[in-house]
């Protein structure tokens, strides 16, 4: 069974077993989350945002053995994050103004579309390789469809009707996921 | 309009663009810099000249033991032979 099918519980399970792979697949699950909220819920200059990012993962794994649920590893992982940016934020008020916009109270929304943005990157999984692809390339990499078109040996022409196609997979799968949304109007 | 409308989706998948890879490679290097820090830092309790070198100069020292401390978190490495 490939590593990135497998649930957070068992991966986590295999990093506490020594499993390289695991971690490699566990630091890839959770690296946009956790460069997401550095950059967008805080705010953090790019330096800041490297050394908080490397402070999670490193204190991730040094926690390891601690976890109270292996189910939770990602909220885990959001809640040091915040503590973290939070540390990072005060440590520079002390010397420099900071944004206000970057202060803990200005995070929450941001949070919220990032946990929903987490669970629809995830959904992606239910979609072909093809679609997930496009979907990632164009939205979150910001790739032209001549880039795409080329990446993925597919004419740029008929990139735009396979973005609406698979955007409409997708969004089956998050109604058929719950169900409530799909009967809201 | 649905809770899961094509714009919100779209809206959603761009909100979570890739880390850097340099940072995330780093990360994900994790376990195996960890494990030449303890190496280090044993064979440095064992062979106090060994640790003398390292205090005195710590890169030099890495490199003629054949380790590349360019991969080896140097500042973390003092403060485990300083502890």
């Amino acid at each position: 069974m490939q590593l990135a099918s497998l649930p957070d519980a068992q991966i986590v399970a295999r990093c506490r077993r020594g499993d390289e792979d695991a971690w490699r697949e566990l630091v890839a699950r959770f690296s946009r989350y956790v460069y997401a909220i550095c950059c967008q819920a805080y705010r953090l200059r790019q330096e800041d945002a490297e050394e908080v990012f490397q402070d999670v993962f490193g204190r991730t794994y040094e926690h390891l053995e601690r976890l109270r649920s292996d189910e939770a590893i990602r909220p885990w992982i959001g809640q040091l994050t915040r503590r973290l940016c939070i540390d990072r934020i005060r440590a520079g008020s002390r010397e420099e103004i900071t944004d206000p916009a970057a202060m803990p109270g200005g995070a929450d929304d941001t949070m919220e579309t990032l946990d929903e943005a987490f669970a629809v990157h995830e959904a992606m999984a239910s979609l072909s390789e093809n679609c997930r692809e496009i979907l990632d390339r164009f939205f979150a990499r910001d790739e032209s469809y001549h880039t795409i078109g080329a990446a993925l040996d597919i004419p740029s022409g008929t990139i735009a009707s396979r973005i609406s196609r698979c955007l409409a997979r997708l969004r089956e799968f998050m109604e058929g996921r719950n169900p409530a949304a799909g009967t809201s109007s | 309009m649905t809770a899961y409308d094509e714009q919100r989706l779209a809206e959603l998948v761009r909100a979570l663009p890739p880390a850097p890879e340099a940072w995330v490679a780093a990360a994900q290097e994790l376990p195996l810099v960890r494990g030449r820090l303890d190496d280090i830092v044993a064979k440095a309790e064992a062979d106090l000249a060994f640790r003398d070198a390292l205090v005195a100069n710590l890169e030099e020292t890495l490199r003629l033991e054949g380790y590349e401390p360019e991969t080896i978190p140097l500042d973390e490495l003092r403060r485990r032979l300083d502890a």
